[in-house]
């Protein structure tokens, strides 16, 4: 059992070190030093800027505003995922938090905390609509959720460019009126405690929906009946299980999470409403997020962490000379690996039995 | 005479099992030998190993006297062993002859001469008494014969040595016959057969020679008519098994389940089950046999809300339940023992504790506002695991996906009768199990009829139809053709009325 869990730890850890290691290699190959890439990280995610001796809290703020929303839209796909279904709809489920958001920050008005509340509230229901066609579609007909949801980003897309355009009105075609202070999850506070970076508090939703998660699927009759259908529709048909309702409902949660996402972008690291020319890539962040985090809640925690501070290290690479898509082939090739697991997990075995063998004809056995 | 297989001192190892302990086997040519083990218990790895798809990882292998290295099944073909599986692999569009000759096409410039093989076929087919007709497609023809055309596909690739698996699972009675009469012509002709089962009458009525494992380790080789049934199951599961399921007269009392004129669909869209009017009365077993295929799927899932009802009633205590979902079915008091343990009965990537709540999870004691309770769900699978000697590395943690067959249908059971629901569906409940965890299983559902439940018994096991019944009703075509008393009817009036050839409605 202990044998099995450290393997299954490990195998994402071996994967993470491979994708450095490619990382670097192409580097090398490339004639470039990685080790200015693996200090430019290692600033991403400290502040600590080795070569310099110097400390920039700010970079830890950019760090954290780069975990947020790859660390919900993880959660989405993983959410769905544990129920046997494959969410490529968080950007989507996002773009839709955001439309939502926007709406309630500029439509409504109310009390400084209250409005914030009210504007994530209403990200997280529309996001969890947005979700629940693509369920419902899938419980009732047996349309494939992967069709479904990926002509849904596109419907989202185009709905919030012309929302911003014409129904929230833009005047100058990219974004829209800025939002009152008592909508926002901004606060100068906390960007000046990290240099003026963009630091929110939308890291305080992000953390309970972590905690919701491994709560909800864990721990309770719900989740249990969720990963039920995840493992085995027919068993949980047999057992009594609502399938469809279930799979409407785990889409739908999973587009709340990916909803939440939207308004934490659209309230907290900006604070208006915003057209977007094209997808933003959230959504496909979520899915490796969730795969290399194993699909739990703190698996994608991690995770998102991991791909935050490679997309924050991101502008110090290049200003160190270093590309920086190279972040790019790491996560990419993080996620390769992961893929590989059953390669991974023998070579583990057999370093291991070569190990044992090893210390054996040690011991004269 | 000479041994013309000899496998000496095998070893085999998979994580965390041994396999194969050190297993020796020998085969006299000429001569029908029987390899008998439970579930778990190396037969299959023993034969894959002869069969090329495993390496042993010490010992060897000879045959004819000499020593051989099979790194594949083409090696195993080419020494002349031949295996007929459990689960035939032919193409049901292709005609007997061209199943036969698939791989192997004899030519005539660049077309295939089907005439010449086809006279093969039949020679062989006349040799053997196997009485196969060369022109008939797979799909036309029944599943004794298609084991035969199996049969035939080793013996056109010049096999002398045929392994059977568990030849007999998927035969009629008198199909049973007649593979034993087949078998003997074989040897008679010179091959020899392995038989891999673990139904020690047909052993006694055709085999040799058994060798008998248990747990990856030789028990034991002893000549079958020497010894009796007994003492093989003894060998097989280490202690004094009793056969015969012992059980006081019956007291039927009202009906729980009754179904009246029930139609339902099969996979094709036909209907699989034709006007099916039957009763089951509170402290009464009634056995539902018939030939694999004939409505009996259909019917059971029918009962239980996994497939939907064409038309007619299902009433359970005197409620029409053919329209309620699976969960309201269950809580009125039906519980059922699922006939694919794999795809219905088991979350198999659940724990074993999880598994053990997969109905009643969202209740007390489990689970309180929402929240399951881990310490209660532990507590029963404790409970369970201890009571019906579930065996799991690691208790209630164990994955269920780990567990042999036998277990994981052991807690299946488990689960279902400790819920104990007055009318209790059960479909073949102990098929793969060995002797000692039928004996239980046996024991438990008699002792549910005692309590008063109504049992549905569905199997393939005539015998096991026939010790445990009360009532017997026969289904052929997806009709019930008759049904009997168990104590006034025997196994060759069953074997008449589920191959069609006899109508009776008691």
């Amino acid at each position: 059992m202990s044998k099995r869990n450290t393997t299954r730890l490990l195998v994402p850890l071996v994967a993470i070190l491979l994708g450095f290691a490619l990382g670097a290699l192409v580097l090398i190959v490339t004639g470039r030093n990685p080790g200015a890439m693996f200090l430019a990280m290692f600033q991403g995610a400290t502040g600590v800027n080795l070569k310099a001796g110097s400390f920039n809290p700010r970079y830890i703020g950019e760090f954290i505003i780069q975990s947020m929303p790859i660390m919900l839209s993880g959660l989405s796909v993983a959410f769905a995922f544990r129920t046997g279904l494959f969410n490529i709809g968080a950007e989507g489920q996002l773009i839709a938090g955001s439309v939502a958001a926007t709406a309630v920050a500029l439509w409504v008005e109310a009390p400084p905390v209250i409005h914030v509340l009210l504007v994530l509230l209403a990200a997280a229901v529309v996001g969890g609509l947005w979700g629940a066609i693509p369920g419902f579609l899938k419980a009732r007909f047996n349309i494939h959720e992967v069709v479904i949801t990926i002509m849904m980003n596109y419907l989202a897309l185009f709905l919030n460019n012309w929302m911003v355009l014409y129904v929230f009105g833009s005047k100058d075609r990219i974004k829209t009126a800025l939002f009152p202070a008592t909508a926002l999850l901004k606060d100068d506070a906390l960007s000046a405690l990290t240099n003026g970076s963009r630091l929110n508090w939308g890291f305080v939703p992000v953390l309970l929906s972590v905690l919701l998660f491994w709560f909800v699927i864990e721990k309770t009759t719900f989740g249990y009946s969720l990963r039920a259908v995840g493992f085995n529709k027919d068993g949980a048909r047999y057992a009594g299980m609502r399938v469809e309702r279930n799979m409407v409902l785990s889409m739908a949660i999973a587009g709340g999470f990916a909803g939440l996402a939207g308004a934490v972008l659209t309230t907290g690291t900006f604070n208006y409403g915003r057209f977007l020319p094209g997808a933003e890539g959230y959504g496909m962040d979520g899915i490796a997020v969730a795969l290399v985090g194993g699909n739990g809640a703190f698996g994608v925690f991690f995770s998102a962490l991991l791909f935050g501070m490679l997309k924050a290290a991101q502008p110090l690479m290049q200003s160190q000379g270093v590309p920086k898509e190279i972040a790019s082939i790491i996560q990419a090739s993080i996620v390769l690996f992961i893929a590989m697991s059953l390669g991974i997990e023998t070579l583990i075995s057999k370093l291991r039995k070569q190990k044992i063998e090893a210390l054996g004809e040690e011991a004269g056995v | 005479m000479a041994f013309v297989i000899e496998m000496l001192d095998i070893d085999k190892s998979f994580p965390g099992i041994r396999a194969n302990d050190h297993v020796t086997l020998q085969v006299e040519e000429g001569s029908i030998h029987a390899l008998l083990g439970e579930n778990g218990a190396g037969k299959s790895t023993l034969m894959s190993i002869l069969f090329g798809l495993y390496q042993p990882d010490a010992g060897t292998i000879k045959v004819r006297g000499k020593e051989v290295r099979i790194t594949d099944p083409n090696v195993a073909n080419g020494l002349g062993i031949g295996m007929v599986h459990q689960h035939f692999k032919l193409v049901h569009n292709f005609t007997v002859t061209e199943n036969i000759i698939l791989g192997l096409e004899p030519r005539k410039g660049l077309v295939v001469d089907t005439r010449k093989a086809e006279k093969r076929v039949e020679e062989l087919s006349q040799l053997y008494g196997l009485n196969v007709d060369p022109r008939a497609k797979i799909e036309d023809i029944s599943v004794g014969m298609q084991q035969r055309v199996e049969i035939l596909k080793m013996l056109y690739r010049d096999a002398d040595i045929l392994i059977f698996d568990e030849p007999t699972a998927v035969l009629t009675p008198q199909e049973i016959h007649e593979l034993m009469g087949i078998m003997r012509r074989l040897v008679g002709e010179g091959k020899t057969v392995l038989l891999i089962t673990h139904k020690l009458k047909e052993i006694k009525a055709v085999a040799d020679t058994c060798t008998v494992l248990r747990r990856g380790r030789l028990i034991g080789t002893v000549p079958v008519a020497e010894t009796s049934e007994e003492k093989m199951a003894e060998m097989m599961v280490g202690r004094e098994v009793n056969f015969h399921v012992e059980k006081g007269p019956a007291a039927p009392g009202d009906v729980v389940l009754k179904l009246e004129g029930l139609n339902v669909k099969n996979a094709k869209g036909l209907l699989g089950v034709k006007d099916v009017n039957l009763e089951v009365r509170a402290g009464e077993i009634l056995g539902l046999c018939g030939i694999d295929g004939n409505g009996q799927t259909e019917l059971v899932k029918a009962i239980t809300g996994l497939q939907p009802v064409e038309s007619g009633r299902i009433l359970l205590g005197g409620r029409d339940i053919a329209h309620l979902p699976v969960k309201r079915r269950l809580d009125l008091g039906l519980g059922h023992i699922p006939e694919d343990r794999h795809k219905h009965g088991l979350i198999l990537d659940f724990r074993l504790d999880e598994n053990f709540v997969v109905h009643d999870y969202m209740r007390r004691p489990y689970a309180r506002a929402g929240v399951l309770d881990t310490r209660a769900i532990g507590a029963q699978a404790k409970k369970l695991i201890g009571e019906f000697d579930v065996r799991c590395g690691q208790g209630g943690a164990t994955p269920t996906r780990s567990m042999s067959g036998g277990n994981q249908q052991k807690a299946i059971v488990a689960r279902e009768i400790d819920r104990s629901p007055a009318a209790l569906v059960v479909a073949q409940p102990t098929r793969g199990l060995d002797v000692g965890a039928i004996e239980y299983i046996h024991k438990r559902l008699v002792a549910e009829r005692d309590k008063g439940k109504a049992i549905l018994l569905v199997s393939l096991e005539l015998d096991e139809i026939l010790d445990l019944s009360d009532r017997i009703a026969v289904i052929y075509g997806g009709r019930i053709v008759g049904v009997l008393d168990a104590k006034a009817t025997n196994e060759n009036e069953l074997g008449l009325l589920m191959s069609g050839s006899t109508n009776k409605v008691a």
